[in-house]
């Protein structure tokens, strides 16, 4: 309880299978049994992810960087308990608030409101604590005009900016973000920064997953580069930047 | 010391029942406004349906077929209302998860959550119509008797029990086969046949009555019968009812148990 550590893997993989057999549903099973039999036992796994391992202390911000495919947003999942590691050990100390899409529990037929209350819960809080900070999440959204119309009529950037708003006023020990802020315009991006540095200043754990190397190297401590589900290198963030710079233009 | 963290332990599970008593009325107040959002008659739908269910099967069947039972339409009405929890939970659990996928894949929380909550708000319908069956009662110059106080929500207790492990059961399984709601649908149609709704359990020959207990709804639908219809329980009926429930939660949590973790990877 009183380490200094806030997230911890050890050796973890992930492997999908792909094209599972059942997912064509019952009937194709039933009619296919043979056939179906046979590719069940001959699929090959994926590998999402290889013996990756690293520590991230409290408070730090650490940056997650790779090309498409290479493992990053897999990573934040099994940080944030949506996934379950095939191989290995994945600890967290704190309360999780993944942002790995904004608004993923908003509905769209409730209003700005409701779907403040409805996400702060699912995020983790209680009614009364979701109450308590409706007024500033509207506040730090912007949305005040439209907070009790349905979401159906926001537009993409303004739902964007409610699921941010929703995550960032949740206190959360640990906050996951996954390349969210490349939607909302120019202001609305630097305020989310404020609060990002804001939240580091507070001591706030930060995993942040982003293809814009220069915000990267602005928000972290450190930056791990991850190539083909392998953690590749992980340190200072010029160096690493410069290291994932280096591979893109080999490739 | 030590007392104190007990109490913090305390404090941190009252706050967790706490938490997760929200989040049970945020996903159903959610279920709630969405199914009535757009529509005007809102808590009308609900009852309409088992009510003209109830009025086209006491004109086929008590006119034109002349089925010897007093009161046929209340009988009906005493059947149908918890039938519709049944088959609306049999077939609102194919979505249950399905109809969350980015919930599921980007938020952590009890899954569980969204069967219970599908059930509750059934619930809530279900007790929203139970005044048009007393209605119907008093029509027939019957009314409801002191043994509800206690009967009712025991066997609100047993459904909402055996629906949620019935969701649990039919959405995990439908995760991994996205055909199931046919052969479900399939199956809710036979098996309204094979419970005594349209027809009185004392109808079915005596080499059949097996079925009654065979038939995973049969019992539970005989007891609100019995409740609604004759005035008193049978306690065989009831203690199947209780068994089958046990057996629904536990096959609906085992199933939903093991497959738990794969769901953000397949939905």
């Amino acid at each position: 309880m009183f380490n200094d550590v806030a997230i911890r893997l050890r050796g973890v993989s992930k492997r999908y299978y792909l094209g599972s057999p059942v997912g064509e549903g019952f009937k194709h099973l039933i009619l296919h049994l043979p056939s179906q039999i046979k590719a069940l036992r001959q699929r090959r796994p994926f590998h999402a992810l290889t013996d990756v391992s690293f520590d991230v202390r409290r408070g730090e911000c650490v940056s997650l960087i790779g090309r498409n495919g290479a493992g990053k947003s897999t990573t934040l999942s099994l940080i944030a308990g949506v996934l379950r590691a095939s191989a290995g050990k994945v600890e967290t100390y704190g309360r999780i608030c993944p942002l790995l899409e904004l608004g993923a529990g908003f509905n769209h037929q409730l209003t700005g409101r409701e779907n403040i209350l409805l996400n702060g819960v699912l995020l983790g809080l209680t009614r009364r604590e979701v109450r308590q900070r409706t007024a500033q999440i509207i506040e730090f959204s912007e949305l005040h005009d439209f907070i009790d119309a349905p979401l159906r009529t926001y537009s993409s950037g303004m739902v964007v900016r409610l699921g941010f708003s929703v995550a960032v006023h949740l206190d959360p020990d640990i906050l996951l973000i996954d390349e969210v802020l490349a939607v909302g315009d120019a202001r609305f991006r630097t305020k989310c920064f404020e609060r990002m540095e804001h939240f580091r200043r507070r001591g706030t754990t930060m995993i942040f997953v982003s293809h814009d190397t220069g915000s990267v190297s602005r928000i972290s401590d450190r930056v791990a580069l991850f190539d083909a589900g392998r953690l590749i290198d992980i340190g200072e963030p010029g160096r690493i930047i410069d290291a994932y710079q280096q591979r893109s233009l080999a490739a | 010391m030590a007392i104190l963290s007990t109490f913090a332990a305390t404090q941190t599970r009252s706050r967790a029942l706490v938490y997760y008593r929200d989040l049970v009325l945020v996903l159903l107040a959610k279920e709630f406004k969405v199914r009535y959002k757009n529509t005007f008659m809102g808590y009308a739908w609900s009852v309409l349906h088992p009510l003209v269910l109830a009025l086209i099967f006491s004109l086929f069947f008590s006119v034109f077929v002349r089925l010897q039972v007093p009161d046929y339409t209340l009988y009906l009405m005493a059947g149908l209302f918890p039938w519709q929890w049944v088959s609306n939970t049999c077939f609102g659990a194919n979505g249950y998860f399905l109809s969350n996928a980015s919930l599921i894949k980007k938020v952590r929380f009890q899954r569980w959550m969204l069967v219970l909550s599908g059930v509750l708000n059934e619930a809530i319908h279900f007790v929203c119509s139970l005044p048009v069956v007393i209605g119907f009662m008093l029509y027939y110059s019957k009314s409801p008797e002191w043994n509800w106080l206690w009967a009712v929500p025991l066997l609100l207790g047993i459904q909402i029990v055996m629906m949620t492990g019935v969701g649990l059961f039919i959405g995990t399984c439908n995760l991994f086969f996205r055909d199931l709601e046919r052969l479900v649908s399939l199956l809710v149609q036979l098996l309204f046949y094979l419970t005594p709704i349209v027809y009185t359990a004392d109808m079915i020959p005596p080499g059949y009555t097996w079925l009654l207990y065979a038939n995973p709804f049969a019992a539970l639908i005989v007891c609100w019968q019995d409740l609604f219809y004759a005035g008193a329980l049978t306690p065989a009926f009831l203690a199947t009812a209780a068994a089958w429930s046990a057996a629904w939660a536990l096959m609906g949590g085992c199933v939903y148990a093991c497959k738990v973790w794969r769901f953000a990877e397949i939905v």
